[in-house]
């Protein structure tokens, strides 16, 4: 089941190939629209067959490179089955907001298709290897959209800059994994051994390397501070879709693997250097929001949101590895919170990254002052933005306020100063977007008159609003009744706990 | 008894299904929206007079451990059934103000998403779902403040109002977290008051500090004002009786927590009162209809607060009540001169009351009831909060006392303003913020009316037939009632105030003109607040994202040009050196070659000479090694 989800893409992608570039552009981008419905649907599928109280579901275990300890091991629990059904949804909604394309489109449909197969695929690997194979060949499928799809001359610069930096990281987490498998008896690479042995227990000083070869590699793809300068060029270079998926799914890879791997892997160390992340984290959060409020470019601003929205996941998990008496209620909630982040973060800011490209596509800039008033011409533009924003920001009602609650409850019991200063991210955030819309889109009308601008503002056409307004209606009703989310998640939060503790 | 759940949850959906709906349609539903804005808020009022009378409660899981519950209980029944009604009461008085060239449907949508906000807050009994509420009460100020959108003065207004109630609600989101460390896991608003010692206080100062910033208390009365930026119907139901009441509310519900804390009962009634002379003074000396009310406002809610923190919840649900009534009216009576007029300052409103009768006569009734003259209901209500006061010491009440001769004098002074016969040159200040219409809306009227006659009348509240079962049904049953001296000398102080002011009329406060322009401009509050926090922030907002440009990102770039420097160099070994020492190998065998080549001469005596010399150093070696 899973490997069917995960190669679908794939599959489909080389039936594209065949297909010669001069057919219209319409078969290849509804191709992509009828592969990704699949997709989800069988995600959902696999979502409904799922029970929160086993381990890890829908397991395939087949040998691969059997002299280093390698196997293609996959499964999913109540961790990385909402991340999967968030890639779903992403990739469906930027496919359909993909109606748009036409700069080498079969190209383009083919190179995504294929960084669906594999993003789906890290978030159902259970080997070191697989997952190291397919974090990899994420950011080389990202370098060639940013590259080829991008905007101006810059993009290939960032591209570059993207490759290098997270491949850089990617290459420190494999010396950590490699560091994990000579730890333990038999070698082997597979995940789930390796949290059931818990190999570095004990073993000080190697276990503190490994884990900070490991957090150093998830930390440049998260990004926190100070590693995280390659993110806002990327994504002002990236295209609309390119961005959406970056920020959306990509970043969730680095968070993702501190919860499946850090954490579980090496309790004792993550234990010792908790503070550490706690630390981290909430530098991220204020720095970047910060940061972000200095912004005049719109799509550099909610950039450096990401990093803000980043850094609480940090805090929680953080959070959860410092053990105090009578805490677990408050650690489980954390951890739950810091994964409805994972997904609240993909949805919102998947959806403000297409609404961003709504905006560069009718006036040809990002910058905020160029525009005012945006709400007389566009009013569903605008209402949906004010949506996106208010989510972002931490408005009950939708999920981004799910997702924080939990964090700040459950950090506060063990990480109570760095907590309080965090929960003044918050507010930051709330100054920085009520300024965006009220320079954008309240005031008096004015229009940026540049080459390639229409003269009138067209108001979001139904394309767009087919592939933004579900993932916000998503985010609402994961806001409104989030059990249906919590009721995946809380178990694994519970059991990750549990583990982080021994 | 927690019969009938689904009323519960019905109670806040209904309003903030049909507000969500309206909102969306907007301009769509332009001719409907006003009746069926005020139909559903007819429906909203029968359910929350049912729920009043069933008190149903329900819980549904919200997240680990904490539930979402509402229970409509005394205190919760009587707040919906005052929001209900005064929300009506706004909404049909608003299908007259709000004109079908605006966006009807968005504005009345959002006024019933904000009702059912309050409502969700006021019977919420967890403290994650009473957040919910709260925040959502703040969007929809934000967008109501900023309904004029055109204009960014109301949307920049709107931002300081939403800004500065959020950054007091991070409290709340503290509290949540501590609440949680202290071992009661449900976060139900019964049990905080059961925390564990070090996060008990930390739960307290953040209910008080965001209790404080919704209900606009010293210092963050600022937002207030700048409130006033809105249409008026907002600021009759928003910043008059409802959401600046939720404060109050939150810290009534929570008295048992102030008491717990130790020193939460005494900050509490200390900042009530200090706000609520402080600005009484500063609502004495506006010039602008409703910065005098929202002014008004704030101190009016400070006797609530006084009341929640000196114990006396009877005493302040009292005063809440009556209050709600009895401002909303008057920012309706503002709102129809401002539409009629197009102005709010009180000088350009000279004989307004006169020029419209019935909205003065309402206001008339508003403003006599707001001075706390008997026997109408202030005077009464705010009696009850006194005497809790007096409880609590003698200084105190004294302040407390002050503060109502002080709401005598500002509202005499507002009625001084528009009572009299219409000047000659009238015509001339009118029409300074908008055109105005020079006609009152019929339809308005009966709402007018209505929340005159509930201001004038809710004194019965604190009469001896009605509080005591209100006492009851709030457990407050312990609370006395005001002394009769204590109503006696309240009355007294409050016609002393009133003739005086009536007496002394527009010769200003006998106080320096430097002290009356710092409270014209509420105690420069604002200014502080952006001095002290806004500039900072926004500096080392520039200063990090430079930082970040300059020094972060330089930082790896240099790190990438000294890895091309470090292979520049390498190229240059492995060229320079490395090949060098190959190449110079390969020189050294051509040159050994080239030696071996020297004793090929191709001369026989040469071959002989080599011969001899190495049979004799062969023979040496055989002589040797033998």
């Amino acid at each position: 089941m899973l490997s069917a989800i995960v190669f679908l893409p794939a599959l489909v992608a080389a039936v594209l190939l065949a297909i010669p570039a001069r057919a219209p552009r319409a078969v290849f981008i509804w191709a992509w629209i009828g592969v990704s419905a699949a997709d989800l649907a069988l995600i959902i599928a696999a979502w409904a067959g799922y029970h929160p109280s086993g381990g890890f579901a829908w397991t395939e275990d087949l040998t691969w490179i059997p002299g280093a300890g390698v196997s293609y091991h996959v499964g999913v629990d109540g961790l990385s089955l909402p991340l999967l059904a968030l890639t779903g949804v992403l990739f469906l909604a930027v496919a359909v907001y993909s109606l748009r394309e036409t700069r080498q489109v079969k190209s383009y449909v083919c190179l995504f298709l294929f960084l669906q197969a594999v993003t789906l695929g890290l978030f159902t690997a259970l080997d070191l290897i697989l997952f190291f194979v397919y974090f990899d060949l994420s950011i080389v499928g990202m370098f060639f959209v940013i590259a080829g799809w991008g905007h101006g001359p810059q993009a290939r610069a960032a591209a570059t800059k993207f490759f290098l930096y997270t491949f850089t990281g990617s290459l420190a987490l494999l010396l950590g994994f490699i560091g994990l498998y000579l730890a333990v008896r038999p070698h082997t690479f597979d995940m789930v051994t390796l949290i059931r042995a818990n190999p570095l227990a004990g073993r000080g000083a190697y276990g503190g390397l490994v884990l900070l070869a490991v957090a150093l590699g998830l930390a440049i793809k998260t990004p926190v501070v100070p590693f995280h300068t390659w993110l806002p060029p990327a994504h002002t270079e990236a295209p609309a879709a390119g961005s959406a998926i970056l920020a959306g799914v990509l970043l969730k890879m680095g968070t993702y693997g501190f919860v499946r791997i850090a954490m579980p892997m090496l309790p004792g160390t993550w234990r010792r250097y908790a503070v550490a992340f706690v630390v981290v984290g909430v530098v991220s959060v204020v720095y970047g929001a910060l940061v972000a409020l200095a912004q005049a470019s719109f799509k550099r601003m909610i950039a450096y949101t990401s990093v803000n929205h980043m850094g609480y996941i940090l805090l929680a998990v953080g959070a959860a590895g410092i053990l105090a008496s009578g805490s677990a209620q408050a650690r489980s909630l954390a951890v739950t919170g810091a994964v409805t982040q994972m997904v609240s973060h993909g949805l919102l800011t998947g959806a403000l990254f297409l609404l961003s490209g709504v905006l560069y596509e009718r006036g040809r800039t990002y910058d905020m002052a160029a525009y005012s008033g945006l709400a007389g011409p566009a009013p569903v533009f605008a209402a949906v933005t004010a949506v996106a924003a208010f989510g972002s920001l931490g408005l009950p009602g939708l999920s981004g306020f799910i997702a924080e609650f939990q964090i700040f409850t459950g950090s506060l019991a063990t990480a109570a100063v760095a907590t309080a200063i965090a929960v003044t991210g918050i507010l930051i955030t709330a100054a920085l977007f009520l300024r965006a819309l009220q320079q954008v889109f309240l005031g008096p009308l004015r229009v940026p008159g540049g080459p390639g601008t229409p003269a009138a503002l067209r108001d979001l056409t139904a394309r767009e609003a087919a592939g933004i307004v579900p993932l916000l209606a998503l985010a609402v009703v994961i806001g409104i009744v989030p059990r249906f989310l919590l009721d995946l998640i809380e178990p694994a939060a519970r059991t990750l706990t549990h583990l982080v503790g021994r | 008894m927690s019969s009938l759940p689904w009323l519960a949850w019905l109670l806040p959906a209904v309003p903030l299904a049909g507000g969500a709906g309206l909102a969306v349609a907007g301009t769509r539903v332009n001719a409907a929206a006003p009746r069926a804005g005020a139909a559903v808020g007819v429906v909203t009022l029968v359910l929350a007079c049912a729920a009043a009378g069933v008190r149903p409660s329900a819980s549904a899981p919200l997240f680990s451990g904490i539930a979402a519950g509402v229970r409509v209980d005394g205190l919760s029944a009587v707040l919906v059934v005052t929001v209900a009604a005064v929300t009506l009461a706004v909404l049909v008085f608003a299908a007259g103000d709000v004109g079908p060239g605006e966006n009807r449907g968005r504005f009345f949508g959002l006024m019933l998403v904000f009702a059912g906000a309050m409502l969700v807050t006021v019977t919420a009994t967890t403290l994650a779902l009473l957040l919910m509420g709260w925040e959502m009460m703040g969007a929809a100020s934000y967008a109501l403040i900023g309904f004029w959108w055109r204009e960014p003065r109301r949307v920049t207004a709107a931002s300081v109002a939403f800004l500065t109630t959020r950054a007091a609600d991070l409290g709340l989101y503290v509290a949540a977290g501590a609440a949680v460390a202290g071992g009661v896991g449900g976060l139900t608003l019964a049990g905080l008051p059961r925390a564990a010692p070090p996060w008990l206080d930390v739960v307290t100062a953040g209910v008080v500090l965001a209790a404080f910033g919704k209900s606009a208390q010293l210092p963050l009365s600022f937002w207030l004002s700048r409130a006033m930026e809105g249409p008026s119907p907002v600021s009759a139901l928003l910043h008059s009786a409802a959401m600046v009441a939720a404060g109050a509310y939150l810290l009534l519900r929570t008295e048992p927590l102030l008491a717990a804390s130790g020193w939460g009962e005494p900050a509490v009634a200390w900042t009530g009162a200090a706000t609520a002379l402080a600005l009484g003074l500063v609502a004495v000396a506006q010039a602008d209809l409703k910065q005098l009310l929202a002014a008004s406002t704030c101190a009016q809610v400070g006797f609530m607060v006084l009341a929640a923190g000196a114990g006396g919840v009877a005493g302040g649900v009292m005063q809440l009540v009556a209050h709600a009534a009895v401002k909303s009216l008057l920012f309706l009576a503002a709102g129809a001169w401002l539409t009629a007029l197009g102005t709010r300052q009180l000088g350009a409103l000279r004989g307004a009351a006169r020029q419209y009768p019935v909205v003065g006569a309402v206001f008339t009734a508003g403003a006599l009831t707001l001075a706390g003259l008997p026997p109408a209901s202030l005077w009464a209500t705010k009696d009850a909060v006194l005497a809790a006061a007096l409880h609590h010491g003698a200084a105190l009440y004294a302040t407390g006392l002050a503060a109502a001769v002080v709401s005598a004098v500002y509202s005499i002074k507002a009625l001084w303003y528009v009572c009299p016969p219409v000047p000659a040159g009238a015509a001339s200040g009118y029409d300074t913020e908008r055109p105005g219409t020079r006609r009152i809306a019929r339809v308005g009227v009966p709402a007018l009316i209505f929340l005159a006659v509930a201001g004038a009348t809710l004194g019965v509240l604190a009469g001896p037939a009605v509080a005591g079962p209100l006492r009851r049904a709030l457990g407050a049953a312990g609370e006395a009632s005001p002394a009769w001296w204590q109503l006696t000398l309240s009355a007294v102080l409050a016609l002393a105030a009133s003739s005086l002011t009536w007496w002394r009329g527009a010769s200003g406060m006998p106080v320096p003109a430097a002290v009356g322009g710092w409270l014209g401009r509420w105690l420069d509050l604002e200014r502080a607040a952006v001095l002290l926090v806004a500039r900072p922030v926004v500096a080392l907002a520039g200063f990090l994202a430079a930082f970040d440009d300059q020094v972060l990102d330089r930082a790896v770039s240099g790190l990438a040009r000294g890895g091309l420097a470090l292979a520049r160099s390498a190229a240059r070994l492995d060229d320079g050196g490395i090949d060098e020492v190959v190449r110079a190998v390969a020189a050294g065998a051509r040159r050994l070659g080239q030696l071996a080549r020297r004793p090929q001469t191709g001369q026989v005596y040469a071959y002989y000479a080599q011969a001899a010399v190495a049979f004799a150093v062969l023979a040496l070696i055989l002589i040797f090694v033998r």
